[in-house]
């Protein structure tokens, strides 16, 4: 196995494009360095894109935010602004792993696993959020719900980097908000997830919304009609109603060693439901 | 001297007390030397190439292209480990689990082993033999290995306790019967009758340590071994028999222990790394992956169990009969047995039957784990108990005092108890706080009870009083608890000397006698019982040493707080001779100053605990949380408390764990689909409240101490709690362990429609 550190992407790109074995980003490493001394991976080559100028980086401009492939989940938290502006987005990175892989973990390297039930993930697809992709071709910007394909396979292509994630600028009354379905307190995997992203007009009627949810199909799915059922509402029992019921209706879920159809099927609308009045609290709403 | 093991009743100054453990400091900064932290200069790594199979033949084994790898220094398989057991079952089992002979049993059955000269090497060489297998149907059900259609996994097994013995093999290796009195009029004289079928999924004892060692078999047939085991005199005679070595060339060294739980009581990897060693004739270090560890060593048994017990309005029972299905993995076993034993112990019963059926199943060869067998019949039981309570409108714990055993009782097993604390642990559960604490919303609170033989077994001891006069025990029993400070304890008792001065080590196979290994919650009882012994035969000593030091009778000579006196005046008039000062003169008075002891410890006094409960469950998921936890037991003596307390709430958390979300989780392919912690659910730290312990001490008359084990019992309850916790909760009985979210869900969401 090779181990390179390049201090560019275009670098990084090419040494990604030219390898003809199995090759690997390493950013916080969080899940391929297990993979690895699992003996589940055995690249021929990994790329450290850590020395590369910016991917640390959290900025915030005109249009949103920019934070680089690299930003680690306790970065995330960190950031008073961020932290603002998309609470629900900070706190799904902030529930991966425990605290020793908080300080390495990424929400790229999250998203880049193609699993369901990334906790990093439903939140930016409910924020519009985008990722830049460097590779080969020059670079390309796509919206986050367009990288993960199937279970364990994500859209990019040989030689293509994610360098960093977009957060577009909020509008005034927005918020958002990220539960997942653990058995256990911490150091889990969601069951069912839920991130609900609302913008309320001046009277707490809901203007906008997205809702996604993770673990109930072999992607994290976007559920317009969930959404809907929460348009032009103050969030009252009868839409909260409806919600639930166009989340478990949406549900695609399989049986397996984390949770049966039926239980997914039905906590997919609770915690929708639930995740729905924290946004609204936050974005305002009474 | 034989030791007089009767209860003294005396007054202590170190026992009873909290130092710190010798062990802790070493543990908490990371120099304790667990079993991967050996390393032999020029050793091999190996790895073990295992089934993906739950049942299949082994046709034909080729090796040729991983042995011509470079780096590869030894492959074996089956042949390599010939079948010396000279038709004793349980050996040749043990052998056949180790490595997989004619056919694999489970997935993750071992079928061959590498050592190479790095791990990377020996994971190529695993991916070069070919193994050629005719898979074979199998069954992981304990219910469906039952049934007629099941594929019959050895066909030399025919059910042993049934008349006539059956002509046909089947999955059911034995039955067996306990109880006494007549349950058919037992349940014709009750008021009120409870039946129920309850089912309990598998449960890995969960250690945080994988199984490791380093085997090193030099050419002259003598054989070194340092591994994690809890005991290291069973493994070397265990591997020693299955290698065809003398035991007294095999040494082992037992490393510090990252947890047992009954799971390190006999060997797995271990011949293997031996006939690796003795192959390539280099140390060999094997470590098992956690995966490996969940996939082939040895879980506990999932169960069935029908249960009934009747009673009349009054709350007396008046019969009880539970038929109680356990596996025992892919080998026979008896651990149904255990389960019926102790399932209807806590209680003073007239009429009780209790039946076990041991059942072969495509999973890992089961092992114990703490108090095994029990917590799943206490489970049924203790469910029954409280919902008899419920239909008859008593107070659950009203119901149990009323009906509990006591000093006389004869035990359902068969025994009489002498003083026990089943009564005494309930009363104080009746009087404490926890049971009066108001309840919240979605809230629900259970309690029960258990209830665990404890063992003694083999021991001995050896004391050496240094030149300096301070003091080291060698002890053979691997300290999983605190044993270390507990005997360390004893020993200052009884010399009269500070714990400080006291150094406890165990001692490898070779320095001492053959020590059975730590299980049966035996460590403090029995290792104590050996120390005692030899602390009072360095006592002898040290009074010999005075005597002649004094020029006067031996018998002139007493012990009292670390120092010889003269008996009287008449024996003269000389000042104390202190610990010190005869050490310091011992080169002229004879030589070393030791005290030895060997024995078999009988009458480790059975033990009981009860305990309780609150849980609140969401409603909407099924999700639960134990938000407060009490456990009380009796101790007979409490050596270091705070090391009883940490066994009490280390069963607690285990047995939540079992409650709540751990289990083993076969596909239909016959494969484990959880093999690791993310999937295995035991809980972390802030999945538990801060568990709540009050110790009773009811001494056990067979020990000077009055001490009984303590390491079990605390696991035989929780599962019963936390389910009457539940059931109170929600309002549903619940009689499927774990009660995971999705269950838990499905039962409310039934209940509503």
């Amino acid at each position: 196995m090779r181990y390179e550190a390049p201090e560019t992407l275009k670098s990084a790109v090419t040494l990604l494009a030219k390898e003809k074995g199995l090759a690997f980003v390493l950013a916080g490493g969080t899940d391929l360095l297990v993979k690895m001394k699992g003996g589940f991976l055995e690249p021929d080559l990994v790329v450290d894109i850590k020395r590369i100028k910016g991917v640390f980086d959290i900025t915030k401009s005109a249009t949103g935010f920019r934070i680089g492939a690299a930003v680690p989940g306790v970065a995330l938290g960190e950031n008073a602004a961020l932290v603002k502006a998309w609470p629900g987005v900070v706190e799904g990175a902030n529930l991966i792993g425990s605290k020793q892989v908080q300080g390495r973990c990424t929400m790229v390297g999250n998203l880049c696993n193609g699993s369901p039930a990334a906790d990093g993930v439903p939140a930016l697809i409910a924020g519009n959020a985008k990722v830049v992709i460097s590779g080969p071709k020059g670079k390309r910007t796509i919206p986050v719900e367009q990288v993960p394909v199937s279970p364990g396979r994500i859209s990019l292509k040989k030689g293509e980097i994610i360098e960093a994630i977009l957060l577009p600028k909020r509008p005034a009354n927005s918020s958002d908000a990220y539960l997942r379905f653990i058995p256990r307190t911490e150091m889990d995997i969601a069951v069912v997830s839920a991130a609900v992203n609302l913008t309320l007009d001046g009277k707490g009627t809901v203007k906008d919304a997205r809702v996604v949810l993770g673990a109930v199909a072999p992607t994290i799915i976007v559920v317009p009609a969930a959404a809907k059922a929460l348009i032009g509402s103050k969030l009252d029992a009868a839409a909260l109603e409806k919600l639930a019921a166009a989340c478990s209706a949406a549900c695609k879920p399989i049986d397996d060693k984390r949770g049966t159809i039926e239980f997914r099927t039905k906590v997919a609308g609770v915690l929708a439901r639930r995740a729905a009045e924290i946004a609204y609290k936050r974005a305002g709403g009474k | 001297m034989p030791l007089d093991t009767h209860f003294t009743n005396q007054k202590f100054k170190q026992v009873g007390t909290r130092p710190l453990r010798p062990d802790g400091v070493d543990k908490v900064t990371g120099r304790a030397k667990y079993g991967a932290d050996y390393n032999a200069p020029g050793q091999l790594i190996a790895l073990v190439l295992r089934s993906p199979h739950a049942h299949a033949r082994i046709k034909k084994i080729d090796t040729s292209k991983a042995e011509k790898l470079a780096g590869v220094k030894a492959i074996i398989t089956s042949a390599d480990l010939p079948d010396l057991t000279a038709g004793d079952r349980g050996m040749r089992d043990m052998l056949e689990n180790c490595m997989a002979r004619k056919k694999v049993l489970y997935d993750g059955h071992a079928v061959a082993a590498v050592a190479a000269i790095d791990q990377t090497t020996a994971r190529k060489a695993l991916k070069l033999i070919q193994v050629d297998y005719e898979i074979l149907p199998h069954v992981t059900d304990v219910d469906e290995a039952l049934k007629p259609s099941a594929p019959v996994i050895h066909n030399d097994i025919f059910t042993e306790g049934v008349e006539p013995t059956p002509t046909k093999p089947s999955n059911n290796n034995k039955r067996a019967s306990f109880g006494h009195g007549d349950i058919e009029q037992g349940f014709r004289d009750a008021d009120i009758i409870v039946e129920h079928t309850y089912k309990t999924e598998q449960t890995h004892q969960g250690y945080i340590e994988p199984h490791a060692c380093v085997a090193n078999v030099s050419p002259d047939g003598q054989g070194e071994l340092w591994v994690c085991t809890q005991g290291h005199f069973v493994y070397r005679n265990q591997c020693a028999a299955l290698l065809g070595m003398d035991i007294s060339k095999l040494r082992v060294t037992a490393s510090e222990i990252g947890g047992g739980f009954g799971g390190k009581t006999h060997i797995w990897t271990e011949p293997l790394a031996l006939a690796l060693s003795r192959k390539a004739n280099r140390p060999v270090k094997l470590t098992m992956s956690r995966e490996e560890v969940f996939r082939c060593s040895g879980p506990t048994s999932s169960t069935s169990i029908d249960m009934k017990i009747g009673a009349k309005r009054d709350g007396t029972i008046t019969a009880a009969h539970g038929v109680l299905r356990y596996h025992g993995g892919a080998f026979p076993a008896t651990w149904a047995e255990f389960g019926a034993m102790t399932a209807f112990a806590c209680y003073d019963l007239k009429n009780v039957k209790s039946e076990s059926i041991e059942v072969i199943v495509n999973r890992p060869k089961t092992a114990a784990y703490r108090a095994p067998s029990a917590p799943m019949a206490a489970f049924a039981v203790e469910s029954a108990v409280d919902e008899l309570a419920k239909k008859i409108g008593m107070d659950p714990v009203e119901l149990r005092i009323k009906n509990a055993a006591k000093q006389g009782t004869q035990s359902s097993y068969g025994p009489v108890y002498g003083p026990i604390g089943i009564g005494a642990t309930l009363e104080a559960a009746k009087n404490h706080a926890h049971m009066k604490a108001p309840l919240g919303k979605n809230q629900g609170r259970g309690m029960a009870c258990g209830f665990w033989f404890n063992f003694g077994g083999q021991t001995c001891c050896d004391i050496n009083v240094t030149p300096d006069g301070t003091v080291t025990v060698a002890v053979g029993t691997i300290d999983v608890g605190g044993s270390r400070a507990s005997i360390g304890l004893m020993a200052a008792e009884e010399l009269g000397i500070s714990y400080d001065n006291v150094r406890v080590v165990i001692a490898d196979t070779s320095s001492l006698g053959h020590n059975d290994m730590t299980d049966g919650s035996r460590g403090t009882f029995s290792t104590g019982l050996a120390t005692i012994a030899a602390a009072r035969n360095a006592i002898k000593v040290l009074c010999a040493r005075a005597a002649k030091m004094w020029d006067i009778p031996e018998d002139a000579v007493v012990w009292e707080d670390g120092h010889a006196k003269p008996a009287g005046t008449n024996a003269g008039n000389f000042p104390p001779l202190s610990i010190k000062e005869i050490a310091a003169a011992a080169g002229n008075t004879g030589g070393p100053i030791a005290g030895h002891n060997e024995l078999v410890a009988d009458g480790a006094g059975v033990s009981f605990a009860t305990h309780i409960c609150d849980i609140e469950v969401d409603p909407e998921t099924g999700r639960s949380t134990v938000k407060r936890y009490t456990v009380i037991q009796d101790a007979g003596k409490a050596v270091h408390p705070t090391y009883v307390e940490g066994q009490y709430q280390g069963g607690a958390a285990q047995g939540i764990g079992w409650a709540l979300n751990e289990e083993y989780i076969y596909g239909k392919d016959g494969r484990l689909q959880n093999a690791g912690f993310l999937d295995y659910r035991i809980p972390v730290c802030s999945d538990l409240p801060f568990i709540d312990t009050m110790i009773l001490e009811i001494p056990n008359p067979n020990h000077p101490y009055g001490v009984r084990g303590v390491g079990e019992t605390s696991i035989v309850p929780p599962l019963a709690a936390v389910a009457n916790a539940m059931s109170n909760a929600v309002g549903i009985r619940l009689t499927h362990i774990p009660m995971s979210p999705p269950r838990v869900l499905k039962a409310i969401s039934a209940r509503k429609h």
